[in-house]
This record gives C-alpha cells, structure tokens and sequence, in this order.
C-alpha cells in the first residue's frame, strides 16, 4: 500500500495535544472526522513508517492518520 | 542495596529503522551502507537475513554484494535515526532518570530501588521490549545485571528481542565460558595480548594472575579482571548530566586520497576550521594538539603536540597540524583520512600568560576575524567564505565538516 501523504486541519488544544478535525487526500476529496478513537505512538506496518496514530472514524469508515514528525501521512 | 541495572540495545538499528520505513524490504536482506561514491562505502548496519549470509558491518559494499548478492542495499538517515533514538530515551527515562546513552542505539538504565530485585528487573526489561515493539515497530534486546558491563553482554546473548538476567549466583557458569573479546573494552589488540597470556575466555581472565595482567596490560589488565568478577562499580550517569568535554575534535574521509602535501594541507585547514569554530562556540580554548592519519591500507597513526598557549584560533590549529603533518606523515601519503582534535582544554576566559613580544596584538587580530567568519557562517552557511588553498580544489571545498558531524559513543567512564 502506497503511503498517502494529506493535508490536515486540526485543533491545537491547550494542554499541546492535537486533534485532527479533517483531511484532504490527494484526489482532492475532502474527509471529515467524526470522531478520534485513540491516539498513541505505533508503527504504520502497512504504510511504513512510524509516528502518533490517531485513529479516527469518518464517513462510517476507519481510517488511521498518523503524525510523523511534522508530516502526515493516511492508512487505511 | 544492591544495583539493578538494564542495558537495552537496538536491534540492528539503522536497518531496523530502514526497513519499517520501507515495507517492501521487510524480510529480505537489508544493509545500511555508506556512499561508494564518497568513499564511504562499508556497511554501517545489516538485518538478520543478511548477516546470515555473512554481510558484517564494516564490511566494504562490494564484499557485501559478494556475499550475498541479492542485498538491498540503503542510503543513511542520521535525523531519522537520532529521532528514534529519542523516542526511545523518552519511553526510558519514564522509568528512571538515571539513563546513559552509548551512541544511538544503546542506553543503559540504572533502576535501582529498595524494592526492586534482578528478577523484577528483567520483567521490567520485557515490559520495555514489548512498549518499544508496539510503540515504535523496533525491536530491542535488554541484558540485567547488577553492574553496567554485566548488563551490557547480557543484551548481546539474546537476539532479537530478547531479555537475559545476569544473576550474581549464577554468572558464572553463564558469563565465564564466553570468549574474552564479548566483555566491554576487550578489543581486537586486548583480545591478541589476552591470547598470548593463554586467556581465551572471560573465565580466563577473571582466574588469571592480576600480576600477570598488570605487566601485560597496565592498570587496564586490572580492569578487566574487576570487570570479569563482576566489581565494575561504574555509576549510570544520570540523564541531565553533560559529561565535561575533554577533547574538540573531527576528522574525515576524503572523497579521493590525500596524494600530496598541499592535499593534506588542505585537508587539516579545513578541519582545523571546524576544530576551531566548535572550540568559540563552546567557549574553550585547547593547549594539546593531535593529528590522526589513516593510510590507503587503513594503516593508522597519530602524534601530538603541545601549543605554545591555549588557542582556539584557526590559523594556530592550521600551522600547528601542517607543521606536525610534514614533521611526521609527510612519508606516508597517500592518506585516505586524516582527523584533527585538540584536548588540554580550559575556559576561554581564564587568565593566560602575556607575551612580552607583540604577540597579543596580533591574537587579538585574529581572534576579530575568526568572529567574523564564524558570523558570515552562521548567517549564511558554512560555504560563503573559504579559505583560497581550499577553493582551488573542487573535491575538497566541497566537504563541510562542521555540519556533517556524525554521532559516536562516547568512552564508557565519564569524568
């Protein structure tokens, strides 16, 4: 699986936490969170790489956005 | 209260790293290497698949491929490596503060605490393993022990992710058949001198006469031999602890050889640059100057000098290393690198004897012209200015070594 670089909106939250609210893939479709169901550091084994994985839930899919340093990048 | 100390050890690091990077080479054998092209070409890492069909590190690529022909060969990350170096120290130093890095990929972990014992340690070290794994996608070996050399060779019996527990009634019969050379700072000249003495193994070694060893190796055989019965008493330094820095220095491998004396000139003057340039920067001024030389046999050889005073002026370095170069290599080009570092180290702003013949003037001079350069430097990069011997020759103006610093272990006994 070729790894999906997207571009990420997200809230900064005062305790330095970051919650992504949507990304845009590269096809241009726009997807919005519904919801984040867990955030911890992990290996992306599919994807390559590693970085925090927030798992989130859109469009009544998961998906499976990781932060890799400043980047982020899309697992399915 | 006795120690309980974990050393945890990355298994083939940079290959590890590589390969979780890259999925598509997971299983097949990967070597991190070097540029041919820049003459770096050896083997820094393999993974296992490789090493099974005898790729080392250290080895140059072309006997790698040799070796096994269908190796994947990877270009270096350093800033993704030092990235997972530090999730690793954070994930470490949740549990302790007292963490000592050797390198990148290795730490050592004092978790001493009234309550803790070996045994609870080496569950402790599997609950790291298994974090490191799911965290991070690595794989790391950890070795207990009471003392930090123990807990050392215990990371290196079981790989990969594997813990062992060196316990004090039983090592013994676990650590003392092993071969001398597994036991920290026995290396490839201690192994020859050991072997002479009919010391093979670390048994040997703990059994010999320490007379013996002391007249063969110096305080050094002694060492050893504490090391061998388990006495090394040798404290983990606690994490925020800088270890004072006892020497400056760099050195590097040229992209050709260094053929002739206005080549190595070049060569020291550019490292002298970066020698000088880290000296201001961390404010110390340094009176003992050595040179280092590796021949095109990787034939090595050093000699130092001392400084008329403390300096950490470039054009001092540059005379100093050319003077000492021509005095004793000059006979020995061609060279493939060359290394410059300046111990003897003191405050730069420590009160220093005047001269009484001008000399000061002419210092002070030049110390305005350094903070120029270093200026220029730092606002526009290593390359806006150059020194002329350094322009004329394309292959070496193009070297920076001040930035392309690579990361080493630092020696085991800070202090």
């Amino acid at each position: 699986m070729a790894k999906e670089y997207v571009k990420v909106r997200a809230d900064f939250l005062p305790d330095g936490g970051i919650r992504p609210l949507m990304f845009r893939k590269e096809d241009g479709q726009k997807v919005i969170i519904d919801r984040v169901l867990d955030v911890r550091p992990a290996p992306a084994l599919k994807a390559g790489g590693q970085g925090i994985r927030y798992v989130c839930r859109a469009e009544e899919k998961v998906f499976y956005l990781f932060l890799d340093r400043e980047r982020w990048f899309l697992e399915e | 209260m006795s120690r309980v100390i974990l050393h945890v050890d990355a298994n083939c690091f940079y290959a590890s790293v590589a390969c979780l990077y890259q999925p598509e080479l997971k299983g097949k054998p990967v070597a991190v290497c070097g540029d041919p092209a820049a003459r770096h070409g050896i083997v820094l890492t393999a993974n296992y698949p490789a090493k099974k069909c005898g790729v080392h590190v250290g080895q140059a690529v072309w006997q790698a491929l040799q070796c096994c022909p269908g190796l994947m060969t990877v270009a270096p990350d350093y800033g993704l490596y030092t990235h997972f170096s530090q999730m690793m120290r954070k994930i470490w130093l949740e549990y302790s503060d007292r963490v000592e890095g050797f390198g990148l990929d290795e730490s050592w972990i004092d978790v001493s605490h009234p309550d803790m014992t070996l045994e609870k340690g080496v569950k402790l070290a599997d609950e790291l393993r298994e974090r490191v794994r799911r965290e991070l996608g690595i794989t790391v070996s950890v070795g207990v022990a009471e003392n930090k050399v123990f807990a050392k060779l215990g990371s290196d019996l079981k790989k990969p992710d594997g813990t062992t527990g060196i316990f004090p009634d039983t090592f013994k019969e676990k650590i003392w058949p092993l071969p001398a050379n597994q036991l920290l700072y026995v290396g490839r000249s201690t192994t020859h001198s050991l072997r002479k003495l009919g010391i093979l193994t670390i048994g040997d070694l703990a059994r010999a006469d320490s007379q013996v060893l002391k007249r063969s190796l110096g305080k050094n055989g002694l060492m050893l031999q504490a090391f061998a019965l388990g006495l090394d008493a040798s404290p983990v330094m606690p994490a925020d602890m800088d270890a004072a820095v006892k020497s400056v220095g760099n050195s590097t491998t040229t992209c050709r050889d260094i053929a002739t004396v206005q080549d190595a000139r070049c060569v020291f003057s550019l490292l002298a640059e970066s020698v000088a340039a880290r000296m201001r920067e961390q404010g110390l001024k340094g009176r003992c100057l050595s040179i280092y030389i590796r021949e095109t046999n990787l034939a090595r050889a050093s000699c130092q000098t001392m400084l008329r005073r403390p300096t950490y002026l470039t054009d001092d370095l540059i005379r100093g290393a050319c003077t000492l170069f021509e005095e004793n290599f000059k006979n020995r080009l061609p060279l493939r690198s060359a290394g410059l570092s300046c111990s003897q180290l003191t405050p730069a702003t420590a009160p220093c004897q005047l001269s009484f013949c001008g000399e000061e003037r002419e210092a002070e001079r030049r110390e305005k012209l350094d903070a120029a350069v270093d200026d220029l430097r730092r606002r526009y990069g290593h390359n806006i200015i150059q020194r002329g011997n350094v322009v004329l020759d394309k292959d070496f103006s193009l070297l920076s070594p001040k930035e392309e610093n690579t990361i080493h272990p630092v020696p085991f006994f800070a202090g």
